[in-house]
């Protein structure tokens, strides 16, 4: 039965017509080390509708988090092309939203500050930002801490304060780089429910780096799922359990399926390396 | 008795127990006054000097060397510290001869400077100021350079400038370095104010000691001690005070985070 889902998926795909809001075409970056070049990623081809969340499943070291920084404009690559809603990427585009795996907040800024310093940084005008900074943080439930300063937040708090400082600026495409890698497992998938809710909410396109499979089957519309290095896309599946999804959709039959569908791929690449 | 009172009544008693000892050496076992003056006698000279302002003036000269030394140097060694981190090719450029400069004992320069600047205030104010400079410079460097590249990473990635990333990032994560090496100049801007009076001067501590060298009168060197301490201790805790309260962020890491 599984064999159908990569076919489901490149129907999706046709289905949903325009310009996709991030492509990347051949993608490969290589790294100089003092044992020569590596190659992190190879020939990486993929393409994000508009509204579409797109996990990257992989085994750590694979290069996800490789492809998530050059899309970021932080990394160049060493062939191939990355474009965000149809023009390329040379530097970091403020039509692009990151969230890192470590909330990487300023301790000396307090989290209404903290949210706001991509603001600052654009140039934009601070004032007007303050009330969507107040009702995003009101969103996640944190809009009684604003004045508080990071260290006096838990872990949890502080990645949701990182995904807000993330949207503060409306980008069209949210990048996350395993935002919940650090968090211990029940705040985890507390987290990725309430991404869920923040995501359901709006119109933004993401692309979710992740080496958890209920994460990236609980949120994705699609998964893509690449080999251990050089990174390179194995396999692309259409995950359609319905919307919204909550804590309820991780008991479907269906939820356990995929993601024995996906352990299986991993194991088979396991079998053959 | 609680930890907090401790801290403040061991202190006394341990001095209780010092002057006990001195008092004994003195007047019990008559220790001669040239080489161990008595208790009283420096007690005595610090009242006349401290109190009804015989030290005044050279307090007043120590303290204006040292002062704006510090001040000069720590400046210098923060602007420059901070163009050093910044640039490579600025850092290729100097990086050498900083570190030979930094190696030689600063103090060494001490009679050069007079030639230079003269017997006056000037030449302990550019003493005072290349002994501070040093670990001041060194730190903000070494603070800048461990700014945490993820912070870096993030503030590149909301498009900041290099000039953002510097000022909100980079310079604020410095500043824990940069209070230490302020911390150590206080006292190393002491030490150039003293040789620099030593060398050649009219007034200042250090002067007076070694006045009173030449009449084997220790209980004014003793007195003029007393009050360079005085000024390392204030001056120490001054600028510790000003890193707790600036770099608040770090002082009080310890303190419990929120849980859900």
């Amino acid at each position: 039965m599984a064999v159908y889902y990569t076919a489901l998926a490149a129907e999706g795909k046709g289905a949903r017509r325009g310009q996709p809001m991030l492509k990347t075409d051949r993608l490969t970056v290589t790294y100089a080390s003092s044992r020569g070049p590596v190659k992190a990623v190879d020939d990486f081809s993929l393409e994000i509708t508009p509204g579409e969340f797109v996990s990257v499943l992989g085994p750590s070291g694979c290069g996800k988090s490789t492809v998530l920084s050059v899309a970021a404009g932080l990394l160049g690559a060493s062939s191939g092309s990355v474009a965000v809603a149809g023009s390329p990427v040379t530097a970091p585009r403020r039509e692009v939203g990151v969230v890192f795996q470590q909330a990487n907040l300023l301790p000396w800024k307090n989290v209404l500050e903290n949210v706001l310093l991509p603001i600052v940084a654009m140039r934009l005008p601070v004032e007007e930002y303050r009330e969507r900074a107040e009702q995003l943080l009101d969103f996640v439930g944190l809009s009684r801490f604003r004045q508080h300063y990071p260290h006096e937040l838990s872990g949890g708090m502080q990645q949701r304060v990182g995904i807000v400082r993330a949207l503060i600026h409306d980008p069209k495409l949210l990048l996350m780089d395993e935002p919940f890698a650090a968090l211990d497992a029940m705040t985890r998938e507390r987290m990725a429910l309430e991404l869920q809710r923040i995501w359901s909410g709006t119109d933004k396109t993401v692309l979710f780096i992740t080496h958890s499979i209920p994460e990236a089957v609980l949120l994705s519309d699609r998964v893509v799922v690449m080999s251990p290095s050089p990174g390179r896309i194995i396999e692309e599946f259409e995950c359609d359990l319905p919307r919204p999804r909550n804590a309820e959709t991780m008991a479907l039959p269906r939820f356990g399926e995929y993601c024995n569908y996906l352990r299986k791929i991993f194991d088979q690449f396991e079998g053959k390396a | 008795m609680n930890a907090r009172l401790q801290s403040i009544v061991f202190p006394f008693i341990t001095l209780g127990f010092l002057v006990g000892g001195w008092l004994l050496a003195t007047e019990v076992f008559s220790v001669p006054n040239f080489i161990l003056p008595k208790p009283q006698a420096v007690w005595e000279v610090m009242i006349k000097g401290y109190v009804y302002g015989a030290f005044w003036k050279d307090i007043g000269a120590t303290l204006s060397a040292t002062l704006l030394g510090y001040l000069s140097g720590c400046t210098a060694g923060i602007l420059l510290g901070a163009l050093l981190a910044e640039s490579k090719t600025f850092e290729r450029f100097l990086y050498p001869f900083v570190v030979s400069l930094q190696s030689m004992p600063k103090v060494a320069l001490a009679p050069v400077l007079i030639v230079w600047f003269g017997f006056g205030l000037m030449s302990k104010v550019v003493m005072v100021g290349l002994v501070c400079f040093f670990p001041v410079f060194i730190n903000t460097i070494v603070g800048i350079r461990q700014t945490p590249a993820p912070l870096i990473a993030m503030m590149r990635s909301f498009s900041a400038s290099r000039m953002d990333v510097f000022l909100h990032v980079k310079l604020k994560s410095a500043l824990g370095h940069i209070f230490a090496g302020l911390q150590i100049a206080v006292v190393l801007s002491l030490i150039g104010a003293v040789v620099g009076e030593f060398v050649s001067s009219s007034r200042g501590l250090g002067y007076m000691i070694q006045v009173a060298q030449g009449n084997i009168d220790l209980a004014t060197m003793f007195a003029s001690l007393v009050g360079l301490a005085a000024i390392g201790i204030v001056g120490t805790q001054l600028v510790r005070l000003a890193h707790a309260r600036i770099v608040f962020w770090d002082s009080d890491k310890r303190g419990g985070a929120i849980s859900e």
